[in-house]
């Protein structure tokens, strides 16, 4: 296999479902409706072409209903497509939404057995692999009982733990991390890292869009059906959220702005440690932003002051050079404000920056540009999920009396 | 798809099937005190169920068999289970989809494998009965080793026959569920009107000679008369029967095949 080619080539897919008005296969009905069924098309799908290039771990989003199922089913050859080709290159091996299939009244053990059967292994395969299938899945003991059973993330949790020791090279995965608890998100992770690592193809399903964020190298976007965007996740899933494209880094436009134009911010950038643009940081993360400005009047004790506000609206933060005493008597005519941030204790999440630059007590704003800048924040060190900020603490855990037990820092 | 993709995909396959097949197996007399005992008692319970009523009550000769063998309960089961066998299957096999809906909606394989699996459970429960029926004809007396290749190769012939109606069944039923009560009441009218439980002759002397050539036109017959040959009077069925059985056999498992082929694309989407 070559790597230039394609893992999967989605060639002007569409696909058809029938929806019937009286879902009722029987004699009776038939010969009542005069033979034929009565139903109505439904496009899942309306030419879809896209391609996941080998190696690459590869998002789908989208809203409920938007067709990233259908897609997935129609790349697992479990749905035929009516119109258009999908190749794919490799082994494959995918683990659809609720599950694998498995029989319910099988144990788990027999059914680690028969889906790898399906997966294409031998027994004698599926001997050696057996006790890591059963240890990632963290099941235990549970194994050889009925898998009717297990709870839902026991199922999901040994459905996905045997897709990925077929070692496939292309591994479909449909909204699985939402059933797994915390721990086993986690493993999940790392194991889509690992995959990547060993250049395995991964095409994911998601509406964890942190998780998208986080593990793509690329998503699509699907809207009723109909491919919508694809390309890098960081700018697409911005888009999808905000319903709007995420400014660059280097702002020309965008945004609301108003002021009495004395100065301007020509330039709001979100900057990493090494100098380079960006729009994403993680939590933990050190950061700079920079504004550039250029003044045609005489400004007294210019104030530049910075606004975040997460994407629900709260604001987050709002520092400013009055209240950190960096005021000069006189703003140059042109120049560079600089906010260094050691540690971006954001949780994960898309937050706006609006600048502005102005007098002291905000009666004269020169300049203020109104969500100048939108990024976004993935999980970083530390690792927390939701409340409005991180505050950067370190958790100990002790027995009574005994050494420290353990420290995640 | 590529050769060596369909060389992959059927060598994977045998591994599944196997699978699959032990899977029926097991799941057919999971948890019943006898197990496989029933596998054997069904046949014999029916065989002396129809022996009481056919032949004592009812006094059906059988005909002469070989040595001048005359036994109601043989002549019976040589007919008796190469039709159970088609029956089962043709039910079995009904059922084979739906009941695995889930595998089918969660993942890919080759669709006529789970068919073909119930078909060959049930080719293993017939194997045992012909294998205990050979038995039944050695202790009374009668020497059938020789022709047993013979009712091998027949039993492929009816193997192959069985499974192209199970594939065509199989698909059928899941767009047209009602297809299963249509089946059931044509296998009663199916098993009667082969003959099963009377000889043959009884219809030669009874039917108009073009109802006869009708009724022989029915496979059953051929496939019955075929075994009745080999096993009970040990010769050699007539040549035009079996060319015929054989036309049959691979004309139904075609258009068992195609119709399967043609149908199983919807099948993720209709069950
Ligand atoms: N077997 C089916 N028969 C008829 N319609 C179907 C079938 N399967 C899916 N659909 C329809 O196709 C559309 C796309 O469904 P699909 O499951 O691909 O959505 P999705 O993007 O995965 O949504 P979600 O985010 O809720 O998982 C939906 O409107 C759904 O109702
Ligand atoms: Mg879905």
């Amino acid at each position: 296999m070559s790597s230039a080619s394609p893992a999967v080539v989605v060639d002007a897919v569409s696909k058809r479902f029938r929806v019937y008005h009286e879902r009722n296969q029987s004699l009776k009905a038939a010969v009542m409706r005069g033979g034929r069924a009565r139903y109505e098309e439904f496009w899942a799908l309306r030419d879809v072409s896209l391609e996941v290039p080998v190696g690459t771990t590869f998002g789908l989003i989208g809203h409920n209903g938007s067709g990233k199922s259908t897609l997935l089913k129609c790349m697992a050859r479990i749905l035929r497509p009516d119109s258009g080709r999908i190749t794919v290159t490799g082994s494959m091996s995918a683990l659809l939404e609720l599950g694998a299939g498995f029989h319910p009244e099988l144990s788990g053990r027999d059914n680690v057995y028969l889906n790898g059967s399906i997966l294409g292994l031998s027994r004698r395969e599926l001997d050696e692999r057996f006790d890591d299938i059963v240890e990632f899945a963290g099941l235990g003991q549970f194994i050889d009982t009925p898998v009717k059973n297990y709870s839902s993330g026991m199922y999901v949790r040994l459905g996905f733990s045997i897709a990925i020791h077929v070692e496939p090279d292309v591994l479909l995965v449909d909204e699985v991390l939402a059933v797994g608890d915390e721990a086993f998100q986690q493993r999940c992770t790392e194991k889509f890292a690992d995959l990547k690592y060993e250049g395995r193809t991964v095409v994911l399903v998601s509406h964890a869009l942190d998780s998208v964020r986080q593990l793509c190298d690329r998503a699509a976007w699907l809207e009723h059906g109909r491919l919508k965007d694809v390309g890098p996740p960081g700018d697409l899933l911005d888009e999808y959220v905000g319903g709007q494209r995420a400014e660059r880094s280097t702002v020309e436009t965008g945004g609301s702005r108003w002021g009495l134009g004395g100065a301007r911010i020509d330039k709001v950038e979100l900057l990493r440690p090494d100098g380079t643009p960006t729009t994403v940081a993680r939590t933990g993360d050190s950061v700079l932003v920079r504004l550039h400005y250029t003044s045609t009047a005489r400004i007294e004790q210019p104030v530049f002051a910075l606004e975040i506000h997460h994407s629900s609206g709260v604001q987050v933060s709002a520092p400013n050079t009055w209240e950190a005493r960096k005021v000069p008597d006189v703003l140059p005519p042109a120049g560079v404000v600089e906010l260094r941030v050691d540690r971006l204790l954001l949780v994960p999440g898309v937050y706006h920056l609006s600048a502005s630059v102005g007098d002291p007590y905000g009666r004269q704003i020169q300049d203020y540009r109104h969500h100048a800048l939108r990024f976004s924040v993935m999980h970083g060190k530390p690792r927390e999920s939701t409340g409005l900020v991180s505050l950067g603490g370190v958790w100990t855990l002790r027995e009574p009396g005994a050494q420290e037990v353990r420290d995640t820092a | 798809m590529s050769a060596r993709g369909a060389l992959a995909e059927i060598s994977a396959s045998k591994e599944l099937l196997a699978n699959l097949t032990l899977r029926e197996l097991r799941g057919k007399y999971k948890r019943t005190a006898l197990g496989w005992g029933w596998s054997l008692l069904n046949p014999l319970a029916l065989m002396a169920t129809y022996s009481l009523v056919f032949s004592v009550l009812l006094r059906i000769e059988p005909p002469p068999g070989k040595d001048g063998l005359t036994s109601y309960p043989l002549f019976l089961l040589c007919a008796l289970l190469p039709w159970t066998f088609v029956s089962n299957t043709m039910t079995g096999a009904m059922e084979s989809l739906l009941q695995n809906a889930n595998l089918i909606k969660k993942t890919y394989f080759r669709r006529e494998i789970l068919v073909v699996a119930t078909v060959l459970s049930f080719l293993v429960s017939f194997g045992t009965e012909m294998a205990v029926l050979a038995l039944a004809f050695l202790i009374v007396g009668s020497m059938v080793v020789p022709w047993l290749p013979g009712v091998a190769l027949l039993m492929a012939l009816l193997t192959l026959f069985a499974s192209g109606l199970a594939l065509l069944l199989a698909v059928v039923n899941v767009y047209f569920r009602d297809a299963r009560y249509l089946v059931g009441i044509a296998l009663q009218l199916w098993f009667y009107a082969s003959p099963i439980l009377y000889p043959i002759a009884y219809v030669n002397e009874n039917l108009p000679g073009w109802a006869a050539s009708l009724y022989e036109a029915n496979p059953m017959v051929g496939f019955v008369e075929s075994f009745r040959d080999l096993l009970y009077v040990q010769q050699a069925p007539p040549l035009a029967t079996v060319g015929y059985l054989v036309v049959v056999s691979a004309g139904v498992f075609a258009l068992g095949a195609w119709c399967f082929s043609r149908l199983e694309g919807r099948l993720a989407e209709e069950l």
